[in-house]
């Protein structure tokens, strides 16, 4: 019932979101504008998607590349046995 | 239980192919500029190649051409390049990971240097991805021993 219910509530609400692709919907008229239409002369990168991957949001990449990092070091951590462990 | 065997046609295959997907991998690093591509993607390719000489191959002769500690220095080595270049951006004195400031170290104006400084953050991200995608499949298919023995 709580289940139904949310799901209820849920569904109603996407009723108010903007259609899909909509060009005036608030996501698409803060920053990506200016991504779109600077990307070349701000970046001299055509490709819009690396630019603000690696460019406009470089930071953000930075903890995506150290959460791969963490991964493997976890890995090695965690699985990685040698012959003299005496844990084991 | 797999067993292990040599098979010529894959060994041979695979002996041709990985050089070619090296190639193309270090393609779609280089070309992240211009067409779909970047880093990660290309990263994945380069450390698919090395997964696919372990499962052709076996562990021993892949380890010959690239070995653990290699991998581990690479690992830390790529997020390194990434970092550095936002701390050298500090210390030219603007925020961290703005590109264009490397213009005063780099004979090129202050747009053109900054696909260059994304292109340095790519291999970067490149090589950690490259070196992580063969340290996780290693620990996980050999249960940490690394060495060769049937699963």
């Amino acid at each position: 019932m709580i289940v139904i219910l949310t799901g209820a509530v849920l569904i109603y609400s996407t009723l108010d979101m903007p259609d899909w692709g909509d060009p005036n919907s608030p996501a698409s008229l803060h920053v990506s504008p200016r991504y779109i239409e600077k990307t070349i002369e701000e970046t001299a990168t055509p490709n819009a998607v690396t630019s603000v991957l690696a460019d406009y949001r470089g930071y953000d990449t930075l903890g995506e590349t150290t959460v791969i990092f963490t991964a493997a070091v976890v890995c090695i951590l965690l699985l990685r046995r040698f012959e003299d462990d005496k844990t084991l | 239980m797999i067993r292990l065997y040599d098979d010529l046609i894959i060994q041979t295959v695979c002996r041709i192919m990985i050089p070619l997907i090296q190639l193309f991998a270090f393609y779609v690093i280089a070309h992240g500029h211009y067409s779909p591509g970047g880093g990660f993607q290309g990263g994945c390719i380069l450390g698919a190649s090395f997964i696919l000489m372990v499962i052709a191959y076996d562990i021993n002769w892949m380890k010959r051409r690239f070995s653990e500690k290699k991998n581990i220095l690479l690992i830390a080595l790529g997020v390194l390049i990434y970092a550095l270049v936002g701390v050298l951006c500090i210390l030219l004195g603007a925020e961290y990971l703005n590109y264009g400031i490397l213009h005063k170290i780099i004979p090129t104006d202050s747009v053109k240097v900054r696909a260059l400084g994304t292109l340095i953050i790519e291999i970067g991200v490149g090589i950690t991805v490259m070196a992580v995608m063969v340290s996780i499949f290693l620990n996980l298919t050999t249960l940490g021993k690394h060495e060769k023995g049937e699963v």
